[in-house]
């Protein structure tokens, strides 16, 4: 449409807004999610996270008013900052739900019983009492104020070092790590032999073979799952790490297989007739020829087995124990999202930890992703 | 055993048996069985060739086997057995599909299932097919495709969470922070919804999850398909006066239609075993129940084998079709 004389540029802006209004769509989402697990729990749960860039005037939860009681004259006094973040600035403020604004900053609030308080505008108050208030619940602090974007790095740290509440998402990288290494080296070179003699290789029931694979790949594995967790428990492997890496490599095959075989049929028949004219086994061209000319399917296989491993969560959950020591990301993931599915800072910041290796395969080999994708299906 | 250093020496073994098997394979057939030398040289030479291809195979076959083979037949054999005590498994028919169809989970999860495999392949392909368009005609079109392609490398779970946030609903009186409810009230929504607990939208709401990881993929495999597309085909429809829509839908979209059938059916397997994102986001409540997570519930919170084997062999059945003229179509290109 670009040769359309007279309608090239209004259409090429269409074009641009769109694809632009697309990308948003689908960033939007992720970035929501990235921006969160960098704020406390109580911004969190106060604001939405497009509000945190700016400075924000908004009725924070209601704060409970702390700190050490001393004497003052004949009063008893506390004092302190309402804030940890010291640019806050405090447009009106009360001590009751019902009013949250009933005074301006500096204004005094009498509490009764010769109590009173004042909150000034940067968010320093004043508690003074004729009696002590030692024992008796000290009054909350209904604040409206504008505070300027804080982020903070306190998530990443509670969640990856500090194991609360028997959640750690640090040790369940780790797990997800020792799943998905094996789980990807191993079926690469199974799955090489087996393609090249797929590709290269003339015997009966080879055509056969190669369909076998094509439908095994699209086997659920949803029909696996009960007759291998029988058999693993039978032969003594049961539930964990040998388990998941065995099941891993069966599930990876076909795919692997698939790929490769693709790719070898590709490769220049006068190479490796050559190769067999001068004398060399099957063995060394496969060794020498062969896998190192493979190299871009391989690497497909790699990143796609990868991914799917390390974000697979229906195999974990049945092949691996849930004890601390086995249980992956996407299990922690599932498990946060019951036990603390409010804890928003906690969620976002450990969905980020899951995500953020993904993300650096993603875009560090998107190349040979797409090469995968193309090789594999179409046809 | 710490288990990373486990995971060291699995590899090592895995990767270090695997070539020891070939290598030493290899050699105890031209050295020791069919030596290609003295009297039988030629003779040897052929069976050894024959004999080859099958030590390439073995472990390959050994583990197809074992592992996705085999648990289709036992499977199916599961479904028509019910465990009775001591781990006897006593052959019962058609028991287990019958009490399967009659639970009204079950047929929930059909219904489900079939919105599923309509809304989601369908949605996926149509904007791949939109933005693999559009991004092809401007300089940054790459750039955008990568960013529109990313969601593909984010788990199931962890869309799922990025999602939940989205749909998060806060009382009336208190600022939202889900962007769903916050457009809903900015566009004069009287009261926030919580949306994963409406049925049938709900199910939509799970749906665009996977939409939004899928679509990324349509868009790859058909802006590759759209490069492929001849120019004169285009040129010529240019130079007879059709219009950008006219070309798009005239001349594009039928060159295409071979690999949008590839994209769809590859779609349409993701959904059928879709069972993460309803996990983690209802786990099946308010009417949102699939069949892959049915399954899981009747597997390992029922435990009860003989229904959970039967469903896995409807979503076996509902590959079926799939699988035939996937086979079909490999075996025709073999030749």
């Amino acid at each position: 449409m670009d040769n359309i004389a007279g309608k090239r540029s209004s259409l090429t802006w269409a074009v641009h807004i769109s694809v632009l209004f697309l990308v948003l769509l689908w960033l939007l989402p992720t970035f929501g999610l990235l921006v969160s697990s960098f704020r406390t729990g109580d911004q969190i749960s106060t604001s939405g996270w497009w509000r945190s860039m700016t400075t924000q005037e908004t009725q924070l939860s209601p704060i409970r008013i702390a700190g050490e009681e001393r004497a003052e004259g004949d009063l008893f006094v506390i004092d302190g900052n309402l804030f940890a973040n010291a640019a806050t600035t405090v447009s009106a403020w009360g001590t009751s739900s019902r009013e949250p604004e009933a005074y301006a900053p500096g204004e005094v609030a009498d509490l009764g019983d010769g109590q009173s308080l004042t909150v000034t505008g940067d968010g320093d108050f004043k508690l003074s009492s004729p009696a002590t208030t030692e024992g008796t619940r000290l009054p909350r602090v209904f604040a409206t104020a504008a505070t300027p974007p804080e982020f903070t790095l306190k998530n990443y740290d509670t969640v990856l070092f500090n194991a609360s509440a028997g959640q750690s998402i640090g040790k369940a990288f780790l797990n997800t790590m020792t799943v998905a290494i094996p789980a990807t080296l191993i079926p690469i070179l199974v799955a090489a032999f087996a393609a090249y003699a797929l590709a290269w290789m003339e015997f009966m029931g080879r055509a056969l073979l190669v369909a076998t694979v094509v439908g095994l790949l699209v086997v659920p594995l949803q029909l696996a799952l009960i007759p291998l967790l029988q058999l693993h428990n039978a032969i003594g492997i049961g539930k964990g790490y040998l388990g998941i890496w065995l099941a891993h490599t069966g599930f990876g095959l076909p795919l692997a297989i698939y790929l490769l075989r693709n790719y070898m049929v590709g490769l220049p028949r006068d190479i490796i007739e050559n190769a067999r004219v001068d004398g060399a086994t099957e063995f060394q061209i496969f060794i020498k020829i062969i896998l190192p000319l493979s190299f871009p399917a391989l690497a497909s296989f790699s990143i796609f087995q990868f991914l799917w491993t390390w974000n697979d969560l229906l195999v974990a959950l049945v092949f691996l124990g849930t004890g601390d020591d086995q249980l992956v990301l996407t299990g922690s993931l599932v498990n946060l999202l019951g036990s603390r599915g409010g804890d928003w800072e906690i969620l976002a910041t450990s969905a980020f930890v899951s995500i953020a290796v993904p993300l650096l395969v993603f875009f560090a080999m998107q190349k040979y992703l797409v090469r995968g994708l193309l090789a594999g299906s179409v046809k | 055993m710490n288990p990373a250093f486990q995971a060291l020496i699995t590899i090592v073994i895995g990767v270090g048996g695997c070539v020891g098997y070939f290598y030493a394979s290899n050699l105890f057939l031209d050295k020791v069985l069919y030596p290609p030398s003295g009297p039988n040289a030629g003779h040897n030479i052929n069976r050894a060739n024959i004999i080859r291809p099958w030590l390439f195979l073995f472990p390959a076959m050994l583990a197809l086997g074992v592992y996705l083979a085999y648990p289709v037949v036992a499977t199916a054999w599961l479904s028509f057995h019910q465990q009775r005590a001591g781990g006897v498994e006593e052959f019962v028919g058609l028991a287990n599909y019958q009490q399967m169809i009659s639970e009204s989970k079950f047929w929930e999860s059909m219904r489900n299932n079939m919105l599923w495999l309509i809304v989601v392949p369908a949605l996926s392909t149509m904007f791949g097919l939109l933005v693999a368009t559009l991004t092809d005609r401007i300089w940054w079109g790459s750039i955008a495709k990568s960013l529109i392609f990313m969601p593909m490398a984010i788990s199931f779970v962890g869309a799922s969470v990025i999602w939940k946030l989205i749909y998060d609903a806060r009382p009336i009186e208190q600022d939202q922070i889900g962007m769903l409810n916050a457009l809903y009230l900015w566009f004069g929504g009287t009261e926030p919804q919580t949306w994963l607990t409406i049925p049938l939208w709900n199910s939509l709401f799970l749906m665009i999850v996977l939409v939004w990881i899928q679509a990324g993929f349509a868009m790859v495999i058909l802006s590759a398909a759209l490069r492929s597309i001849p120019e004169e085909t285009i040129e010529a429809a240019i130079i007879d006066g059709a219009n950008p829509f006219q070309i798009f839908f005239k001349i594009k979209v039928p060159q295409i239609m071979g690999t949008i059938v590839v994209v769809w059916t590859t779609i349409t397997i993701v959904v059928l075993k879709v069972f993460d994102i309803v996990l983690a986001m209802t786990n099946g409540q308010w009417e949102t129940q699939v069949l892959a997570n049915y399954m899981f519930d009747k597997l390992f919170r029922a435990n009860d084998w003989g229904v959970g084997s039967a469903s896995a062999m409807v979503i076996m059945l509902l590959v079926m079709p799939i699988l035939v003229w996937n086979v079909y179509n490999a075996r025709k290109e073999m030749r």
